[in-house]
């Protein structure tokens, strides 16, 4: 897993509540085997019309949003499935980070799986960086993991939390499985004593 | 390192499930949580299998791995001569190739045990009181209708339980839902989870665990809590679970995977402490009266977008917020004006079946509205048995025939259209009365209009060709729903 340590880009406005999976990555891009190749096909139905041509409508068609790396979304982003093809997607377009009042739970956990930090704000200040980020390359924000800030166009700088756990992985990109196989003996530990207590387990 | 709950007094089912799995807890709560089941399908796995061979690590546990093919399988019978579209094929060949390879125990698409995941596991008994159990697949909630703390989660999560058998968790909050009272005729348990949600909304749950609780729960069958348990997560929670009683126990003895003699009784006397104690702390509650809760369908592309059914198509206007927009856009894709009525939508599809209503109770629910009766002209309808077996005792009671005399296509098991995977879909702009979870747009099928609703609101709406009020259809000539 890539590191997230800082990051000052473009920010793309979609200020749609109650994004979800399905339109972050459609069911049909859930067939591959691969964790790659998916940013292609990031909010597929919304990006492109039936026949296949970009929707030049669509945020990430316009020319000052085609290099986003950051999205500034409305409440709840990331609600349904627990298709982790959704922060593929994001992470292969090249969006590193999210902004949003609330996320899903299990979107939300499975970004810091991928070097995505998702950012929890208070709804004034997503609004503020909504409108720096609806001026797309004229208003670049900046993400620092470290200190904990977004700091917008005019150099407004937001403090958001996030768990230390989460922060010290994101930080120094060390995977999640690693760690726990340091923890084995304690496992077994467990295992043994639920063999013995509940062995229909 | 610790086994024993940190907290004292008095605690709720899902802090006593916790607890009784932290294998270890860090100084800021951060826990490695243990795993008793691991559900596995073919879509969100062959990256977690693939990460394993990649580092040389194998499956921890895989007596308590369960993998069953269900998103990509098509649901006629040609498919025992394979899968016809080649990514679904190669994905199902990468989980019949991983589950012998690491090998977990496995329903291969042509078992008759075979359906769907969540259908599949409570069926053969391995999901039980007590247990944690997660998949790669948000709609694990449905498990926690044993009073299992069950959820879904994502691939990376998904290696991390194969390879280690634990999870790494922080402590959600307690969230109570309450149903008091008894249920309406014609009123199910869809209602209760749709209605619940339409007044909570989509995030009402995120942070929390739900517990339902109440008089109208408890009267619910299995597989009725399993419908409500089932739509947690479309209510922002990633898990519900409820109490486990006589009914739990009686539904679960004697299954496949269920213990026997000495263990049972062991297990008994532990299941019947599973349940939150007076005085335990709630971070939320909420009640609702369960007379008070009528027939719903959904009218928008979110499951909160719930109403009554003698309810009226609403306005942006009538919205806050960033949900002005959002019903705006809903209104629009779902091709619906502002004030009609929601009885006066017509339906071109009525589709029963996956996780939510796809169990043997479902089916009969639905049958016992369309015995005797017919599809609308122009209604194409399609029941999907949640598995194999669910399929064989709707056909020993009679019930395909009756679905299949009422017009509706009779499929094999597997997830459907529910999420249009798999060749059955919704065409641009059908609209269809559904009993599955998500009405987001695209969802059955690119520009497919879902509305969802208890599985004899669905067969009332096939009969009727518009969404009505099941109650209506019911008093038409007495039925046995």
């Amino acid at each position: 897993m890539d590191k997230f340590t800082t990051l000052t880009g473009i920010a793309a406005p979609m200020p749609l509540v109650n994004i979800d999976t399905d339109m972050i990555i459609p069911k049909q891009f859930l067939k591959t085997i691969h964790r790659s190749g998916l940013g292609k096909n990031l909010f597929d139905e919304m990006r492109y019309f039936p026949d296949g041509t970009e929707n030049p409508d669509f945020v990430l068609n316009k020319p000052a949003w085609r290099d986003s790396q950051i999205i500034v979304a409305g409440d709840n982003f990331g609600c349904g499935s627990s298709r982790e093809h959704a922060p593929w997607a994001l992470l292969d377009y090249g969006i590193r980070a999210v902004i949003s009042t609330s996320f899903a739970d299990i979107f939300y956990n499975n970004c810091f799986k991928n070097g995505i930090l998702p950012i929890v704000l208070p709804a004034e200040a997503v609004e503020a960086l909504m409108k720096d980020a609806e001026n797309g390359a004229n208003a670049r924000l900046t993400v620092d993991l470290e200190s904990q800030t977004v700091t917008g166009a005019d150099g407004t700088a937001y403090h958001f939390d996030i768990d230390p756990h989460r922060k010290h992985c994101l930080l120094n990109g060390l995977d999640d499985i690693g760690l726990t196989m340091e923890k084995a003996p304690a496992i077994e530990a467990y295992e043994t004593r639920i063999a013995q207590s509940q062995p229909w387990v | 390192m610790t086994g024993t709950p940190t907290q004292s007094g008095p605690r709720t089912l899902y802090d006593k499930i916790f607890d009784a799995h932290v294998v270890d807890r860090q100084p800021d709560g951060t826990c490695l949580l243990y795993i008793d089941r691991h559900l596995v399908h073919e879509v969100t796995s062959p990256q977690a299998f693939e990460g394993l061979r990649m580092t040389g690590r194998k499956v921890r546990a895989p007596e308590k791995t369960i993998a069953v093919p269900d998103h990509n399988v098509p649901t006629t019978a040609d498919r025992v001569d394979g899968i016809e579209n080649p990514e679904g094929r190669a994905q199902v060949a990468e989980l019949d190739k991983n589950a012998r390879e690491f090998g977990v125990n496995y329903y291969p698409m042509n078992d008759i045990r075979q359906g769907i995941v969540h259908i599949v596991g409570p069926e053969q008994g391995w999901t039980l009181p007590g247990m944690t159990v997660v998949c790669g697949d948000s709609h694990t909630a449905t498990h926690g209708a044993f009073g299992a703390l069950a959820h879904g989660i994502g691939t990376s999560e998904v290696e991390h339980v194969l390879a280690t058998q634990t999870l790494i968790q922080k402590k959600s909050k307690n969230m109570k839902v309450e149903i008091t009272g008894r249920l309406r005729p014609g009123v199910t348990a869809k209602d209760i989870t749709l209605a619940v949600i339409g007044k909570t909304g989509t995030a009402g749950g995120t942070g929390h665990v739900i517990e339902y609780c109440g008089e109208a729960i408890r009267e619910l069958s299995m597989e009725g809590r399993m419908t409500v348990c089932n739509m947690a997560i479309e209510g922002g929670a990633r898990a519900g679970l409820i109490a486990p009683d006589e009914k739990t126990f009686e539904y679960v003895k004697g299954r496949p995977h269920a213990p026997k003699g000495a263990a049972w009784e062991a297990a008994l006397s532990w299941w019947k402490t599973l349940f939150s104690d007076e005085g335990a702390h709630w971070d939320k509650v909420v009640t609702i009266r369960g007379e008070d809760i009528e027939p719903v369908v959904t009218w928008g592309t979110s499951p909160e977008d719930v109403l009554p059914i003698g309810g009226t198509v609403p306005a942006p206007e009538d919205f806050e917020g960033g949900k002005v927009e959002a019903a705006r856009r809903s209104l629009d894709y779902m091709g619906l004006t502002p004030g009609m009525k929601l009885t006066d939508i017509k339906v071109d599809a009525v589709f029963i079946g996956s996780c939510t209503n796809g169990r043997i109770e479902d089916l009969r629910a639905a049958a016992g509205v369309l015995r005797g009766k017919h599809l609308a002209p122009g209604v194409r309808g399609m029941v999907v048995p949640g598995s194999g077996l669910v399929r064989m005792q709707a056909e020993e009671e009679g019930l395909d025939r009756v679905f299949i005399d009422a017009g509706f296509d009779w499929r094999l098991a597997g997830c459907s259209m529910c999420l249009g995977m798999n060749p059955d879909q919704l065409a641009p702009g059908e609209r269809c009365a559904a009993t599955s979870n998500r009405n987001f747009e695209g969802r059955m099928g690119r520009g497919g209009r879902t509305h969802l609703m208890s599985p004899v609101m669905a067969a009332a709406a096939g009969i009727a060709g518009h969404l009505v009020d099941v109650r209506e259809v019911l008093a038409e000539a007495p039925a046995t729903a």
